[in-house]
């Protein structure tokens, strides 16, 4: 067993690292105070090529591979969970399933500008009465012969204004329950397409979220991805690459309120000595690394399995709720080494502790990772 | 059609907490992470913003570096970064005179026409490597250069003069040591930068034997930082005295 990077996977991670430090950290309050998105960074991100990493080069993306994604993941995500999840949908949710399951025209038209970071994507599955149980889905696609009729809403989409290619799961064939599901790749600007307002969420405030709002949307048949009725296995799919982006987002926003306590606790008097020379806070701070240190081997455990082709959603589920579940964690011990200083935003780590929270919650919460991952221990 | 060769040396992290081994004779490089020395970088980033402004006049971006196999992520990161090629002179480091002698061994084997070398290493500041090199190869050199243009044949550069600048040109082939303001930051490489790092040539010199000049004798530390006191910005008077009676500044 090897757990050495490549070089590779160093310059990827240095160069996350770099970016974060250089581009997101500035304004960083700001942007969640007013929940502003950050357009010109997410450009510059796309620039590097971070917004289609994981693509074949023969699509015009990165050709990196899952354990490179983690790195860059985490990274991005010490300083902006924002910005991180912008990333994680285009790559592992709306890139990973059209180049898994897409038609080469498909990919050429829709894959190429998304890898190239010309364009967004949206992913959109969850609705106002379909979170969790995906299979409930009241966001029709009539099947009008020529095209799609696309009607309904889909709530919490992430990237919903800024992306122009949306990947809609919606129910063609009630009468065939999940199996009637299918996956359209939807422009954004076709008439019928409407957006809510900005959501104005506990954390991650400057990502883009919104309700959108299917008004008899003409798709054509060309943009369904897979045969008839694919749409819940794509959903199931692309959710378990999700998990691994997702999963290393809650350990980047672990690390980076840890590193904010280790340093604050080296800096921080108390009773005549540093605060990290007393072991109530050393000992914290023990705890917290072991967590984050378990958290980044389940993350690179699954995204390693992914690289060599093996089935990875169980090793991804775990990832996540465990990520997930130590970030809360982390972060809260992260405000209280903090003391005072940690409730307020200038010291990071409040607005940590918020963003921890969202991946308890999206792409799958921790109770659905526990039915993903106790189905899997049960198997016969 | 300009061919450009960036000097670039592997330094210690800015943040590596510095240690000595052999009774403080030599750095302990234990657990070092090493980058690319940041004037380097800054000087590579330049080069490769000239080429991608006029790639009709400049024919390629070359790294050279004198060090050890250890030291090739540091010049795979240059390729990532946008050089075209490199060269590395299986040698070690041992002062500056053995590395300006070193590079100069590829300039004579090689016909480049403007030659970068960064103001200083970051680790042991010595800031005389480029001007070594200019006089073993007997070019001319030009120090303080903060920006360097094409202007049709002509290379123009901008030299930092007390209280103001300069723009000079100089004829082919040329060292120019450059220092703040080359490029505003160092280039973060692409995922296609770093792909292409893969296919891209690394080639191996063996070095040639050199003098060393320098013996180090001793290393020591700064004393450390004493801890930071803050003043309300209302009492002005209490900064005075503290400057004046506990700091002795004022």
């Amino acid at each position: 067993m090897d757990f050495n990077f490549t070089e590779e996977q160093l310059m990827i991670q240095s160069a996350a690292r770099d970016f974060a430090q250089r581009e997101l950290l500035e304004g960083i309050i700001e942007r969640d105070d007013n929940c502003i998105f950050p357009a010109e960074q997410i450009k510059k991100l796309s620039e590097l090529g971070f917004l289609g990493m994981m693509v074949d080069p023969k699509y015009d993306g990165g050709g990196m591979d899952a354990v490179s994604y983690v790195l860059a993941m985490e990274e991005i995500s010490k300083i902006d969970s924002a910005a991180a999840v912008v990333m994680s949908v285009n790559n592992s949710l709306v890139c990973w399933g059209l180049e898994t399951y897409g038609t080469e025209a498909q990919k050429e038209k829709f894959l190429k500008p998304l890898a190239r970071g010309e364009k967004l994507g949206a992913y959109l599955l969850s609705e106002p009465e379909a979170g969790s149980d995906a299979t409930s889905q009241r966001t029709t696609a009539e099947d009008k012969g020529d095209y799609y009729l696309l009607n309904g809403t889909k709530n919490w989409i992430t990237n919903a204004n800024c992306a122009s290619t949306y990947l809609v799961i919606a129910q063609t064939n009630p009468e065939k329950k999940h199996k009637g599901i299918n996956v359209l790749i939807v422009d954004k600007n076709s008439p019928g397409v409407s957006l809510g307002p900005h959501e104005n969420k506990m954390g991650m405030r400057s990502s883009d979220t919104h309700s959108v709002m299917f008004t008899d949307v003409k798709v054509p048949k060309e943009n369904r991805i897979g045969e008839d009725g694919f749409g819940f296995t794509f959903a199931m799919k692309t959710l378990e690459g999700g998990r691994i982006g997702i999963a290393s987002q809650a350990l980047g926003i672990a690390s980076g309120a840890f590193e904010r306590a280790v340093k604050y606790s080296k800096e921080r008097k108390a009773f005549g000595t540093e605060i990290s020379n007393h072991e109530v806070i050393a000992f914290k701070l023990a705890d917290m690394a072991v967590k984050i240190e378990n958290a980044r081997n389940l993350c690179l455990k699954a995204a390693w399995l992914k690289d060599q082709y093996q089935p990875y959603g169980t090793a991804s589920a775990m990832a996540k709720k465990y990520a997930a579940d130590i970030a809360m964690e982390v972060t809260t011990e992260a405000v209280q080494i903090h003391g005072g200083y940690g409730y307020v935003k200038e010291y990071h780590v409040e607005r940590l502790m918020r963003e921890a929270k969202l991946t308890q919650i999206y792409e799958g919460t921790s109770e659905i990772q526990n039915i993903i991952i106790s189905r899997a221990v049960l198997k016969d | 059609m300009i061919k450009i060769l960036v000097c670039i040396s592997n330094v210690p992290d800015t943040t590596t907490k510095i240690k000595f081994t052999n009774n403080n004779k030599t750095l302990d490089n234990t657990g070092t992470q090493w980058i690319i020395n940041p004037w380097d970088e800054l000087a590579l980033t330049r080069a490769i913003e000239m080429k991608e402004a006029a790639p009709g006049a400049v024919q390629s971006v070359t790294v050279a570096h004198v060090g050890l196999a250890d030291s090739e992520p540091t010049i795979r990161k240059a390729l990532a970064m946008g050089a075209d090629d490199a060269i590395r002179v299986n040698a070690t480091a041992n002062d500056s005179y053995s590395v300006a002698v070193q590079l100069s061994e590829v300039v004579k084997n090689n016909s480049f026409d403007i030659i970068l070398c960064g103001i200083e290493s970051s680790d042991y500041n010595n800031s005389t490597v480029g001007g070594m090199l200019s006089e073993i190869l007997g070019i001319p050199s030009v120090s303080s250069v903060s920006n360097v243009t094409l202007e049709g044949d002509q290379v123009k550069l901008k030299r930092e003069i007390d209280g103001g600048f300069e723009t000079i040109s100089v004829s082919n082939p040329f060292v120019a040591i450059v220092q703040k303001g080359i490029a505003k930051e160092p280039r973060i490489p692409s995922m296609r930068g770093i792909m292409s790092a893969r296919t891209k040539t690394l080639q191996v010199l063996e070095g040639i034997q050199t003098e060393e000049l320098v013996e180090y004798v001793d290393f020591v530390l700064p004393s450390a930082k004493s801890s930071c006191k803050k003043i309300d910005p209302e009492n002005v008077k209490e900064l005075i005295n503290l400057l004046h009676n506990e700091a002795k500044v004022i």
